[in-house]
């Protein structure tokens, strides 16, 4: 199929022993796990906000300023794609805990917190933004499709696109359901033309194919494997060393090539 | 710098909403002036208010083989898929280009998390959620958009846009940038949302569930009555289907003001129109016909009045069409574009139904009653929470821009 072309300028990570790209650098050259963290500083939002949002917006806050930070891009031009398989777990149990006992107590923060956009909304508030902002999902293959979704945005409107990829972990008996066990967030600004900011090259291709989707590295993240967003890894990985191919899943039975070429 | 965007074909469309199961339902509705609205039967305790249900939803089971599942949405959204032929015309694509050359996008809001709130009400001793509810497939935001891709064999690109109440109109954005790109050759957009105690309480938390059926534009307007709906839509390059109504354009855009309310100016707002304007490379005097957002709301009912008022000359009718249907959130963009279609289709211009007194911000655009007259090009407005904005404009076929 059609491939697609687009650099990448910046990059975010974050999970509760991957502060930012820095220590994903030194984890893959044998440094120590990190002493966990509990919550991303989110650093991007003003201390109001940071108090009432959610953990979904704090991750996919803190690698969206890490990645848009590494671009040198303003950020109220950029138009953004959020994806994340599950949105907040944790409001979708506490909504559905409260609804089934004490409906009329149901919290309005909470509420609107629980829209899959929050992280977008909040985003886009806190950069004053008003570019394009989705928020999209797509089961297992989130990442992939959210890859996608983001560099059809950028060659289709000849524009930097940021994209993040977060799920948090699962929290009650949905949580259970779900097993998604870690938080994880990944951030990557594309945009589609060569530029000074520019650090690899991909080069994207769809292919019909019950595809194996590359695996994270287990030791700089145990036990992630079970986050959808941290399919994004790997890709994260052959960045860093600006060579490499990655594939994931962007559908059920279609898998998303992305070939990493370093620049000239 | 926007430019304008070749047109895509809309070469087939469905809508289930309370006004009934396909868009036959849908014109007379529109054209009788009936409103879909109901007392509410279907929250889990008592929340005085009117909602948009659908009649016949739990009479439809899904097939064995989409059994896993099988939740109150995906009922919904079956139901919806089997209208007005729209399963043979996707087979029809399917059999032209491959099943990975069409792309499945839908919107929703809130998916199946019905299943979920259902499944919280009967955990068992242990706490755990019982068994014929532990499906992972039914408790994930993308469960929707998931079981339409079995039930139609779809294999190409498949996402679920969840911008809340502009879900399934920024799919059509989605779709005409694929199809542009080359990636696929068609796409099956749409969107579902079905009633559920998250949003009924959630809006009622918020203080935005009117007591008695929504009045939109209304100057004594006093809130939202919530619905639900299916619909969906088929786009193709326009030269596959040269007699069908087209998408001209499409805008999105940020309010970056609140997660609840939206900017009291319409900037985002605002921004989306004339995007969607420029890529249809019209002039706001070439609208014949807007559906408005219009949720009657006080905040965005005031702010969209406002704006149509700056940005159109009178000769654009305008109308909401949310006393018809009720708000019916994730779906709302899918369902108001096929009313748009319904628009050009008939030459028809729906009635605003359920305003008595019109908010003085209200310009002589406003269509308080149905009307006859050439509709060429329409335009759908869909504003979300986030300050979420998107904007859709669809033509004749024949229309000169």
């Amino acid at each position: 199929m059609n491939a697609l072309s687009v650099y990448v300028e910046g990059l975010g990570v974050w999970s509760s022993t991957l502060a930012d790209i820095d220590a994903l650098r030194a984890r893959r050259a044998g440094a120590p796990p990190a002493t966990p963290v509990e919550r991303p500083p989110a650093s991007r939002l003003s201390a109001g906000e940071r108090r009432r949002a959610s953990a979904s917006v704090l991750l996919a806050v803190e690698v969206a300023g890490q990645a848009v930070a590494m671009s040198g891009r303003a950020a109220d031009t950029l138009a953004c794609v959020f994806a994340s398989a599950y949105g907040d777990l944790a409001i979708t149990d506490y909504l559905c805990a409260t609804l089934a006992r004490t409906p009329d107590e149901l919290s309005p923060t909470r509420f609107h917190h629980s829209v899959h956009n929050a992280p977008a909304g909040y985003w886009t508030i806190a950069t004053d933004c008003h570019a394009p902002s989705s928020a999209i999902c797509a089961g297992h293959a989130t990442a992939g499709a959210g890859l996608l979704e983001a560099a059809t945005l950028a060659c289709a409107g000849q524009q930097p696109v940021l994209l993040v990829c977060s799920d948090i972990a699962g929290h009650g008996p949905l949580g259970e359901v779900v097993a998604c066990h870690h938080d994880f967030g990944g951030g990557l600004v594309l945009s589609p033309i060569l530029g000074p900011g520019s650090r690899a090259r991909l080069a994207l291709t769809l292919a019909r194919t019950s595809c194996t989707p590359s695996s994270p590295p287990i030791d700089c993240t145990s036990g992630m494997s079970d986050n959808p967003s941290a399919a994004l890894l790997p890709l994260l990985e052959s960045l860093l060393d600006a060579t490499g191919h990655v594939t994931l899943a962007a559908a059920r039975g279609l898998a998303l090539h992305a070939r990493v070429e370093p620049m000239a | 710098m926007t430019t304008p965007m070749p047109s895509l074909a809309v070469s087939a469309c469905t809508a289930t909403s309370a006004l009934g199961h396909g868009l036959d339902t849908h014109r007379q509705a529109l054209e009788q002036g009936r409103s879909g609205l109901r007392p509410n039967d279907i929250s889990q305790a008592p929340l005085p208010c009117w909602i948009g249900r659908v009649d016949g939803v739990e009479d439809e089971p899904l097939p064995a083989a989409l059994a896993d599942w099988d939740c109150r949405n995906n009922r919904l959204a079956w139901l919806g898929l089997r209208q007005d032929g729209f399963l043979d015309r996707v087979h029809a694509a399917r059999t032209r280009y491959g099943a990975d050359r069409i792309a499945l996008l839908l919107g929703t809001s809130t998916a199946s998390i019905g299943a979920t709130e259902e499944g919280y009400r009967r955990l068992d001793a242990s706490g755990h959620l019982p068994d014929d509810l532990r499906r992972r497939a039914i408790h994930s935001p993308h469960s929707l958009t998931d079981f339409v891709a079995a039930a139609l064999a779809l294999e190409g690109p498949c996402l679920t846009v969840s911008t809340a109440c502009s879900s399934s109109a920024k799919v059509f954005a989605s779709a005409e940038r694929m199809i542009r790109l080359g990636l696929v050759d068609a796409a099956v957009v749409g969107g579902v949302d079905t009633l559920c105690d998250s949003v009924l309480f959630g809006f009622g938390s918020l203080e935005l569930i009117s007591a008695e059926p929504c009045r939109p534009f209304d100057e004594a307007r006093n809130g939202i009555s919530i619905g639900e709906a299916a619909g969906f839509a088929l786009l193709e390059r326009a030269d596959a289907a040269p007699q069908a109504p087209r998408l001209l354009g499409w805008g999105e855009s940020s309010d970056a003001h609140h997660m609840s309310t939206p900017h009291p100016e319409g900037l985002g707002a605002e921004l989306a129109i004339r995007e969607a304007l420029a890529r249809a490379g019209l002039e706001p005097t070439q609208v014949d016909y807007i559906n408005l957002h219009g949720t009657a709301s006080h905040k965005n009912d005031t702010m969209e009045a406002n704006l149509l008022a700056r940005l159109f000359p009178t000769t654009t009718r305008a109308s909401s069409t949310k006393g018809f249907t009720g708000h019916t959130l994730g779906a709302a963009g899918i369902i108001e574009a096929v009313i748009a279609l319904l628009a050009i289709e008939g030459g028809l211009i729906p009635g605003n139904l359920g305003a008595r007194a019109p908010d003085p911000a209200c310009s002589a655009s406003f269509a308080w009653h149905a009307a006859h007259q050439r509709v060429a090009v329409a335009m759908s407005n869909s504003f979300g929470f986030g300050g979420n904005n998107a904007c859709l404009v669809f033509g004749q076929a024949q229309v000169s821009r």
